[in-house]
């Protein structure tokens, strides 16, 4: 927190000083009156420290504000207005400034849960395929024929697991 | 299925209320999924939702556990059937009120709707009735693995299921429980209990969720953090909190019987003699006083067999419902008086109640 003297939300002076410990970490947010009683400070019961913390926990420079999501589009901007993000890739691209956001939001920065190994396992064919895929055109190019053909044996391998697993 | 038939047919919510089901009403959990390749469906062009839309219904009716399922485009519904749903806790009010290509998946029972293109792709939810987190986990890890097979999730090894909000991030699982708990209401002790509670990390909200009050003193409380915790563990902790507030609330009624049963049994008692004779009633008024005639079956005071009647008002005497049953659409005013007439009707024959001052819960 850089000014303390300052609202996490606008510009104006800060008069209420929040801290909140949830699982045991502290959260501190610093508001104005108004954005205050706007966020419904002043009523303990209907007030989620999350969602402020989502809008508050950062203060982008403006250049940080103007990058873009090459895959949908979506600016830092566009996530601080409505906080959500545009397309899953928008969690590599703001990569920097999520990682704080995520360790006040949430008990931990990693996932520990359920993974999809299906789709994963279908996934990860689908690389090995077009790994391949690649590998055989160079061979091809640079005339080495031996490792084409290891390749194209591959490729052909890779595909009937491919075609057993993928369901579409 | 249509959505009228759907209201009139038994339902996980409306008609599986037994003692067991005293505190804690329901149980549910959701799951946030969203397909790798699509933007969210807040950010997508309306060709890529509806693209995002025939993916996820073409996934959802090759479940088996949505064999029979109703699927209907949010633009199919009437303002009043999404109302209805609402009420149900099968649609939220997010999604009725979403643009096109949005959508729901409701299974035969009602214990398991999915919403298509609401903040996620993906909104899994399953609904059981009474204390029953473990089985609901079951339930909907069970039909995620198996849309799975189809579709391509959005999933990162280090953050895992990405959702468009990232407080939802990781697991994408919110677990929560929808409880009874008039005791601590009218012991003014519920603001001690959602400080508390939120200390744990859980929120507590009203039953309609975020910004909905708490007439009829249901809360529903949930799990506040989605990343950094397996969904087991989320469970494990939220299921620990709740055993500990429904000691709270035992405690609360105990002392209440205790230290001033008059009051009680007065509150009671009018609460049964306003809904016989009343003429108006408004919607947070009606939950209040079926709270009341609900908490005076749970101490033995009226007759177990009426807890499935109460447990169903409380969701027929909502609006929504309301207006469906008369088969139209009416101001809060005339609502008020059909609500009364509904309400009356349906306690003329009641079991009278017997107090007593042995009761114990």
């Amino acid at each position: 927190m850089a000014n303390p003297l300052k609202c996490d939300l606008c510009p104006k002076p800060a008069t209420v000083h929040l801290t909140q410990i949830v699982n045991n970490k502290v959260h501190k947010v610093d508001l104005c009156e108004e954005c205050a009683q706007a966020k419904g400070v002043t009523d303990p019961s209907g007030f989620s420290l999350a969602d402020l913390l989502l809008k508050a926990s950062l203060n982008p420079e403006p250049a940080e504000l103007a990058v873009r999501c090459e895959h949908c589009g979506c600016t830092q901007q566009d996530f601080k207005k409505h906080g959500r993000f545009g397309c899953p890739q928008c969690y590599d691209t703001f990569n920097a400034s999520i990682e704080p956001m995520l360790e006040s939001m949430h008990k931990g920065t990693v996932h520990t849960g359920k993974i999809p190994q299906r789709a994963l396992a279908r996934k990860s064919l689908y690389d090995r395929l077009t790994q391949l895929e690649d590998e055989l055109s160079e061979a091809v190019k640079t005339e080495r024929y031996e490792d084409a053909a290891r390749c194209r044996d591959e490729i052909s391998q890779v595909k009937q697991t491919y075609g057993q697993k993928s369901t579409r | 299925m249509t959505i009228a038939s759907l209201i009139d047919t038994p339902s996980e919510l409306t008609d599986a209320s037994n003692s067991k089901t005293a505190i804690v009403l329901m149980t549910r959990i959701r799951l946030a999924r969203n397909l790798a390749s699509v933007p969210f469906p807040g950010w997508a062009r309306p060709a890529q939702r509806e693209e995002a839309y025939d993916v996820c219904r073409t996934a959802l009716a090759g479940a088996t556990s949505m064999k029979r399922s109703l699927c209907i485009g949010v633009s199919e519904l009437s303002e009043l059937e999404k109302q209805i749903l609402v009420e149900r806790h099968l649609i939220s009010r997010e999604l009725s009120g979403a643009k096109s290509g949005a959508g729901v998946v409701i299974s035969q029972n009602q214990a398991i709707s999915v919403m298509i293109n609401e903040e996620d792709h993906l909104r899994i939810q399953v609904l059981r009735s009474g204390f029953q987190l473990k089985k609901a986990w079951n339930t909907i890890n069970d039909l995620d693995t198996a849309l799975e097979e189809q579709l391509d999730y959005a999933f990162s090894a280090k953050q895992g299921y990405l959702t468009a909000c990232p407080t939802n991030l990781g697991t994408g699982m919110r677990a929560s429980a929808m409880m009874h708990l008039p005791a601590l209401v009218i012991a003014g002790q519920m603001e001690k209990v959602v400080r508390a509670v939120n200390q744990l990390g859980m929120v507590v909200r009203g039953q309609f969720g975020e910004g909905s009050d708490a007439s009829g003193s249901i809360f529903q409380i949930s799990n506040q953090t989605t990343l950094g915790e397996s969904e087991p563990e989320i469970i494990k902790r939220l299921g620990s909190v709740l055993n500990t507030i429904i000691e709270h609330e035992t405690n609360a009624r105990q002392r209440l019987i205790e230290s001033d049963s008059g009051k009680l049994f007065d509150k009671i008692g009018r609460a049964f003699g306003i809904l016989q004779n009343s003429h108006l009633l408004n919607s947070a008024e009606a939950m209040n006083l079926l709270s009341l005639i609900r908490l005076g079956i749970d101490l033995g005071i009226f007759a177990e067999v009426e807890r499935p009647k109460v447990d169903r008002l409380f969701i027929e005497a909502q609006p929504g419902h309301l207006q469906h049953a008369q088969r139209g659409e009416f101001e809060a005013g005339q609502r008020d008086l059909m609500r009364a007439a509904r309400l009356r009707s349906e306690f003329a024959n009641f079991t009278p109640p017997r107090f007593t001052e042995s009761h114990n819960n």
